[in-house]
């Protein structure tokens, strides 16, 4: 149906300029497309309220979207120019996406980014799709069918368009190819044109599959790893093991030796000196005419590093400070970051209270593509084709390091292998124009899999100490968090008292359902570099939380879904700090309970095996999941996923149904497997076999996702269901009746430290067959990573 | 830098019959393509495959077998292309993924099901998890839950219960199901 092959936009444009007939819709790209010009077409889209993202109709009756927002797997692909497509009442098997590379022009030097939003993360490109992008197809439209209305002398309101065809009252049709060149002509209106109302919806809440499905299985599809100049060098890393570290001798003699190596270049940023939007390490390039020699070339390198002052660091150490940090109570917050009615007061007329540690390790990216980029830099031009999250960003580290003007640089993005929020920064973009420059040719850079796992942006490990108060009718009248984490935003710039928005959520369950809530925030001081993780800071945070809850939950002897719904109480809106919108409890009520009923949850304590579940919302999104896991001596066995999701209007379900599955299996695998730690201020998992994604038999054989149905804005759904997963499937392992002791190593596995989840583990080891009010417990802090 | 060449026929000049010189190299196949490869033997197959012949569909997943990104079929065996050097290939069938399609384009069943099931996150990994299966349909027609569980892939945007199904759907319509 679609395919895009390898064609650039460049290449696009020459097409266009080439064929006569053409409606366009969007932006035109005068500015960087001079040798294409003079364009023959009536370009629209001058006026277009802002937005440069384009649609064009051939003569022939094809259509070009433009796919403003890059893809690693998120969909957007596929989604946002459906949005389009829908509005145009567009024929979808004639539709041809383009990937749009970063649209940016001079603003009197300025860089103007023509097409408004060019991000992929944050789950934020469905939101700004659906309030700018319709607008293009429905232009699109309205444009078409003035046209239809001269042609047939009928007014445009008694004309109807059905996909790629208006027809009139009296059934005589026209194809939109035939009307492209007449539509072009017309102005367009002053107003925006209205958008469809839902019930005309052709495509939005359709399944469709991703639009390059068949590029992908063919091995056609190309991303920037894939991407060849005929005279690029291939760069290949060593980094200094240490972030603050420099370099202190190099013998190249033998890489030299091996025939195809052209340059062994050192890459040494000044210390602290700011490349991409975080210091990156100093390396040292080999520089080869392919790969397999740049590879033996690096193997030769003989290179002595001297660590900066990390070199004492390690990552057990943090946590030991931060436990000590979260003990010690007369020790003030970094950052007091809500604090709702009086804890203190309400701790004073407490009946019972709970309390539970939590820890969860580092964690690195492992994109499936390791970062690389592809940079020629001439005199006054720089092209780059890079596969990032934010090409926008990746631009302006390109500036810094040109000087030049905005529309002198080119950033094409093709698919992402895969991004989590690593794409967010680009130390990768930085080296590589560094290297480009020296060298005086364009570069390839391909990090290997060693410096990936390495060097990468980490999320911090945390720890979070939770209480609750509750009262003599049982319910809670106050919670605590003290959570203690490195900031992700740390040395990048960001002033202290804002370092605590990358790891605490203001509006996190359980805020705003209870009098008395306050939640603190510890800096820990780490010189391994944060970054931007998938799903954070909601990940960490529900694990702690929704564990937490369970806890409560036994210690009241109560079914865990009764506390939760008991917590979430009679339906309300609640105000979301910083958002403009509310948490709908009944909204979060209901697809805790579709997961209750769909994993029958009523048989909590007489399944053989264990049931857990959890709930969370995100950005006005909600999300529920419960899992069945099975404990056999050394075995976890996850028997069952239920995942139900409310995320307003869906666009598509076969890839929202990705999307969702896709972040829970993410979320268990790393759950059942991961963890980064540090020694001596090095990283120490260098490959798969160190840092093991969960393998095909780990993983439940299928996800049952359910899908709420829902008319509201549509939200992001491309993390949604990271962060109840984790709990859900640590409170199925503290429900699972366990028959040795002490902690099995199925379960001790599930915590990266066994040491610290002994320590913090405040529950008894049970042995025996238990009776099933007590089974439930074994490990309160059942610390899942 | 490696060279490759399709094997020619021996070459005829007017008069006579000159006997064509010995030559160096490895033949291959490739995708039911012969090829010599007269560059680096300790080369791997995958910069081969890559940098050489800019099949690029294989991926680079890691220095070991990693992630599985970088599977080809090598006799039918499903191998990890970075482990394997060339010397190691003289007269043996290579599979890509770009050779799963028979000459025409139509594509193989198992190509079909993962569109059908839309068993792509990003799309890295896909060639990878196609070779594995591959393999395994190959072997065992009919391939159970447990058969699947042993393939070596990793997929960090876990598509995996969408593969399961993919290959459960290729497999049911080449034993002649309804896929």
């Amino acid at each position: 149906m679609n395919g895009t092959g390898g064609l650039s936009r460049r290449g696009f444009l020459k097409v266009l300029a080439g064929s006569a007939g053409a409606l366009v819709v969007g932006m035109p790209f005068e500015a960087a497309t001079a040798a294409d010009a003079p364009l023959p077409l009536a370009f629209l889209g001058d006026t277009l309220y802002g937005l440069g993202v384009y649609v064009r109709i051939d003569a022939d009756g094809n259509v070009l979207i433009g796919a403003r927002d890059p893809d690693s797997g998120t969909g957007n692909a596929t989604t946002l120019p459906r949005i389009i497509a829908d509005e145009l009442d567009a024929d979808w098997q004639r539709v041809t996406v383009v990937p749009l590379g970063l649209g940016v022009e001079n603003g009197n030097g300025e860089a103007n980014w023509i097409y408004g939003h060019q991000l992929d993360g944050l789950g934020t490109s469905t939101t700004a799709a659906w309030s700018d992008l319709r607008q293009v197809g429905a232009l699109a439209r309205w444009l078409l069918l003035q046209a239809a209305a001269r042609q047939l002398g009928v007014p445009a309101e008694q004309l109807q368009a059905k996909a790629g065809v208006v027809i009139a009252p009296d059934g005589r049709r026209l194809g939109y190819g035939s009307l492209a060149e007449a539509a072009a002509k017309i102005s367009p209106p002053t107003n925006p044109v209205p958008v469809k109302t839902a019930d005309r919806y052709t495509l939005i809440g359709q399944p469709a599959g991703d639009v390059d499905a068949h590029a992908f299985v063919t091995g056609q599809a190309r991303f920037a790893i894939d991407h060849q100049f005929g005279d690029a060098l291939v760069a290949v890393l060593v980094h200094c093991p240490w972030p603050d570290g420099s370099l202190d001798g190099i013998d190249a003699t033998e890489t030299k030796a091996v025939k195809g190596v052209v340059q062994v270049l050192p890459l040494l940023p000044e210390h602290g000196q700011p490349l991409g939007s975080t210091v990156i390490a100093p390396a040292v390039a080999v520089l080869a005419e392919n790969t397999w020699a740049a590879l033996q070339g690096r193997a030769k390198l003989k290179l002595q590093w001297k660590p900066g002052s990390s070199d004492s660091e390690s990552s057990a150490a943090l946590e030991a400070h931060a436990i000590d940090l979260l003990n010690d109570k007369k020790q003030a917050p970094t950052t007091r970051v809500r604090n709702d009615g009086d804890v203190d007061a309400a701790n004073k007329k407490a009946a019972m209270r709970v309390e539970a540690t939590y820890l969860q390790p580092w964690l690195a990216h492992a994109t499936a593509e390791p970062m690389n980029c592809m940079a020629r830099i001439d005199k006054d031009r720089a092209l780059l084709i890079v596969p990032t999250q934010a090409p926008q960003q990746a631009w302006a580290v390109v500036q810094r390091l040109t000087g030049f003007k905005p529309e002198q640089i080119e950033i094409r993005v093709p698919r992402v292998g895969g991004a989590y929020g690593r794409r967010l920064d680009h130390d990768y973009v930085a080296e590589t124009v560094m290297l480009a420059k020296a060298a005086g040719k364009p570069v390839r850079l391909l990090w290997t899999r060693d410096e990936d796992f390495t060097h990468d942006y980490y999320r911090s490990a945390s720890v979070h100490k939770l209480s609750a108060a509750l009262d003599r009718k049982r319910q809670i009248i106050s919670w605590n968090q003290r959570l203690a984490s490195a900031s992700a935003r740390a040395g990048r710039g960001v002033p202290e008292q804002r370092l605590w928005t990358s790891e605490l959520d203001v509006n996190q369950l359980p805020a705003g359902l209870l009098p008395n809530y306050r939640s603190d925030w510890y800096a820990l001081q780490s010189s391994i570099p944060g970054g931007h993780a998938r799903g954070m800071p909601h990940v960490n945070n529900a694990f702690a939380v929704e564990s937490f809850i369970d806890e409560i939950a036994h210690s009241l002897k109560e079914n865990p879904l009764d506390t939760r719904l008991r917590l979430l109480g009679q339906p309300r809106q609640i105000p979301l700090h910083g958002f403009g919108t509310t948490l709908d409890t009944e909204r979060l009520v209901n697809v805790l309970k579709r997961v209750a009923d769909q994993i029958e949850w009523k048989n909590w304590l007489r399944t053989v095996n264990g049931l857990g579940i959890a709930c969370w919302h995100v950005n006005g999104a909600y999300v529920a999941h419960a899992i069945e896991a099975s404990l056999e001596r050394d075995k976890l066995t996850i028997e069952r996923v239920v995942c139900a999701v409310d995320v307003g209007r869906v666009i598509n379900p076969t890839g929202l149904e990705g999307q969702i599955a896709g972040a829970t299996l993410d979320a268990l695998s790393t759950a059942l497997n991961l963890a980064i730690t540090y020694k001596n201020g090095q990283i120490q998992q260098r490959n798969y076999k160190d840092y093991p994604l969960a393998s095909m038999a780990q993983l439940p054989n299928s996800v049952e996702v359910i899908v709420m149905p829902g008319d509201r804005e549509p939200t992001g759904a491309s993390f949604l269901a990271m962060p109840s997963a984790a709990p859900a499937l640590a409170n199925a392992c503290c429900n699972a009746p366990v028959a040795h002791s002490p902690l099995r190593p199925a379960v001790i596995r599930l915590r990266h430290d066994g040491r610290l989840a002994v320590m913090l583990d405040p529950c008894r080891h049970i042995v025996g067959p238990l009776p099933a009010c007590q089974r439930r417990r074994t490990m309160a802090s059942l610390i899942l990573q | 830098m490696a060279q490759t060449q399709v094997q020619a026929a021996p070459g005829i000049s007017s008069n006579k019959i000159v006997p064509e010189a010995a030559r160096e190299g490895i033949d291959l196949e490739i995708n039911g393509k012969r090829f010599r490869h007269t560059g680096d033997a300790h080369m791997p197959l995958l910069w081969y495959l890559r940098d050489v012949l800019q099949l690029t569909g294989t991926k680079y997943g890691s220095a070991q077998p990693g992630n599985g990104a970088d599977l080809v079929l090598v006799n039918g065996k499903a191998v990890s292309a970075i482990t394997v050097p060339m010397k190691d290939l003289a007269d043996k069938k290579v599979m890509t993924v770009e050779g799963l399609a028979s000459a025409d384009g139509k594509l193989h069943p198992l190509q079909q099901a993962f569109i059908d099931e839309d068993a792509i996150g990003c799309g890295y990994c896909t060639p990878g998890w196609l070779i594995a299966a591959k393999e395994l349909i190959d072997r065992k027609r009919d391939p159970s839950d447990s058969d699947i569980d042993q393939l070596p892939n990793l997929c960090r945007c876990g598509c995996q219960t969408r593969v399961r199904r993919a290959i459960m759907r290729a497999a049911a319509s080449l034993n002649g199901g309804q896929a």
